[in-house]
């Protein structure tokens, strides 16, 4: 399995890039595979959205569904997609460190 | 915007996807090796997915490498693995052996229109397995080899195989038009098994069968969460029908349980159809149940091995009896209905702690589910319309003009072609078939079943959901069709991208939005937002276009 470089942390990612240790995700992880995502330095929008996942993944151990994301952080679908170009579960889900959804979605 | 890849779908341009080559290559099919091109195969299930399930030769590989890090002894494992098939499945030593060759299924695959590669013509797809068959399993094969049609299995072969057995989304349009019956999901699932004996699994089925026996749904969603999804939905339904529902969940002693494809509960418009159910069930005052534990109808086992069909499928009729309901609901998921109508009654029962499902609303009693004891939930609401038991306002349905896509499983494998078009016509005024060779029994695939609906697989999606497209696109440009139904959780996520990549501006919905869109309930407020909490345009006077009621009731 490849693996990904973050400062002093070695993780192993899959083949669209998510990591596969989620308890190995940091700030400093985050900052790091935000730049695989295009996205140079991660904003207070960001990292709002950023740890909601965060959180709700902590809570859930799944990601939420979209709508409650946007319901929970105020932001609209097509914000999200401004501030990580690939969407929110190909972006900014795999900087949050959460796993791909499978399954019928 | 990055740089578009080859899972998305900007990447694929219409007019180079629209070009499709049919000319066969110049040497024989056996001499034409896989190009696994991006976004035409599917990643590797990973090893601790495999691990989860006690499955076979786990380990880290990749398709593209040459060594794909099979067990030494990978060919005994095979042809010992044919063997035991051949004898224990009558099904699969018959389509071994009767194929005639004649071409009828050859056009019917939806890759093989999409795409025009051979190997996606049923006929050739099963030749890939019927060919080691011949040189293994039969006298002429070992006399004659290539003669009759026989070769070596080697692990070209098995590459082939992986290949091919998950670009097919046994859908079995082809079966309809086999003058012998032959059954290429049998085929194909024979297939699959035989490689799963080699540890050779694709992630985005072998994840959701981990996550199922974990958490009991695809999505490793745990009992916690799904209530925080329904009450989640519930907010949102008081917010468009100032009606607050009921979320009676693990109730021992209700008289249905409610199962349901976990995509339902995640992703959109899936969840629009989740609510739907929700507010139907509230408005009758249902005695039912959703469960944390038999919280997927589908079943990923059908796309992995009948061992592990049975393995997901058991904790249905455990829950039921656990609960002490008297008879189980099903929701609007596709290849469930091949489970639960063709495998569960004999894998998992008899369910004879059950009784004969009866609607507590009309009484109809569900003969036709007397062995599984388990009902449609498409059937069950249309026997309440037919009754009279819902109060219906489809003028709010006017803005939709609706057609109906017949999921593969519900449609040829339940025969379940009437109720979903009796609903529709019933909660929307404006519906409109599809051309009639797309349509019901002879229904084209989204492109993405089977456990094919990932996205490193886009290529083959789009080239597989072009069939469907077109007919969708037909229905738009004709009708001015702007959403089409679909009864199934796969349909619901792969068909959203075929709409936008084929016929954009089409949406897609499930059954039960509509019906509950349309819904008039007990002490509801004015209903100027819909479930999916846009404002409902306003109707004209007088209502629905051309095509009103008069003309499809």
């Amino acid at each position: 399995m490849a693996s990904f470089q973050a400062g002093n942390i070695t993780l192993e990612i899959d083949e669209d890039g998510f990591i596969q240790e989620p308890d190995k995700w940091n700030d400093e992880v985050a900052a790091a595979l935000a730049k695989t995502e295009g996205v140079e330095t991660l904003t207070e929008d960001h990292w709002k959205l950023v740890n909601y996942l965060r959180d709700y993944y902590l809570q859930f151990g799944v990601a939420p569904m979209i709508r409650k994301l946007c319901k929970d952080t105020g932001f609209k679908l097509n914000q999200i997609y401004e501030l990580f170009p690939s969407g929110p579960a190909k972006g900014a889900c795999k900087v949050a460190g959460l796993p791909k959804p499978t399954g019928c979605v | 915007m990055a740089t578009p890849t080859p899972d998305t779908i900007e990447y694929y341009k219409k007019e180079k996807l629209s070009d499709i080559d049919y000319e066969p290559p110049a040497g024989g099919w056996m001499d034409t090796p896989v190009n696994f091109r991006p976004g035409s195969w599917i990643y590797p299930g990973k090893a601790k997915h495999l691990q989860y399930l006690d499955l076979p030769n786990p380990r880290e590989w990749v398709v593209t490498e040459k060594d794909w890090k099979l067990q030494e002894n990978w060919k005994e494992i095979v042809l010992k693995g044919m063997s035991e098939r051949l004898s224990k499945y009558r099904s699969f030593k018959l389509f071994m052996d009767i194929c005639v060759r004649c071409g009828a299924c050859a056009d019917k695959c939806h890759f093989f229109i999409g795409g025009g590669d051979p190997k996606n013509m049923p006929v050739l797809r099963a030749e890939l397995l019927r060919s080691i068959y011949r040189n293994d399993f039969t006298a002429i094969g070992r006399v004659l080899g290539k003669i009759v049609g026989a070769r070596e299995l080697t692990e070209d072969v098995i590459k082939e195989w992986f290949y091919y057995f998950f670009q097919c989304t046994e859908c079995r349009r082809c079966s309809v038009f086999c003058p012998y019956g032959i059954d290429t999901a049998e085929i194909t699932m024979m297939g699959r098994e035989l490689l799963g004996l080699l540890g050779l699994y694709v992630n985005w089925v072998i994840e959701p069968v981990a996550n199922c026996f974990r958490t009991g749904n695809h999505l490793g969603i745990q009992p916690h969460g799904l209530k925080d999804t329904l009450e989640f939905f519930a907010d949102d339904i008081e917010n468009a029908t100032g009606v607050k529902v009921k979320i009676p969940i693990n109730k021992k002693g209700a008289e249905i349980l409610f199962v349901t494809p976990s995509g339902d509960f995640l992703a959109d418009p899936g969840t629009f159809t989740c609510m739907g159910y929700m507010v139907l069930f509230n408005e009758l005052d249902l005695d039912f149940t959703w469960s944390t534990y038999a919280s997927e109808g589908g079943n990923f086992g059908l796309f992995t091995s009948h061992e592990m069909i049975k393995r997901l499928n058991a904790k249905i009729y455990a829950e039921a009896k656990r609960l002490g309901v008297k008879w189980i609901l099903g929701g609007e998921c596709g290849h469930m209905w091949r489970v639960m109508h063709q495998y569960m009654d004999t894998m998992n029962g008899p369910a004879d702690f059950l009784q004969v499902p009866k609607s507590p609303i009309t009484g109809t009693v569900f003969d036709n589910a007397r062995s599984t004891k388990m009902v449609h939930i498409v059937e069950f609401t249309a026997d309440l319309i037919k009754h009279g038991k819902l109060k219906l306002d489809p003028k709010r349905n006017d803005h939709i003009r609706v057609t109906l896509h017949d999921s593969c499983n519900p449609a040829r494998a339940l025969g379940m072609l009437e109720e979903p078009r009796y609903i529709l016509k019933n909660v929307c005024r404006n519906f409109y078939e599809m051309p009639e060779n797309t349509i019901r029994e002879q229904t084209f695939c989204c492109g993405g079943g089977a456990g094919l609906g990932t996205d490193e697989n886009m290529e083959m999606r789009l080239r597989g959901g072009l069939p469907r497209g077109n007919a969708v696109r037909y229905v738009q440009e004709k009708y001015g069709v702007n959403q089409l139904a679909a009864m199934c959780a796969i349909d619901r996520a792969t068909l959203t991208t075929v709409c936008n990549y084929w016929a954009p501006g089409v949406l897609v919905t499930g059954i039960h939005e509509l019906v509950a869109n349309a819904m008039v309930l007990n002490g509801e407020k004015e209903r100027t937002i819909n479930l999916r909490q846009e404002e409902i345009p306003r109707a004209e006077s007088g209502s629905a276009e051309k095509g009103g009621a008069a003309d499809v009731r």
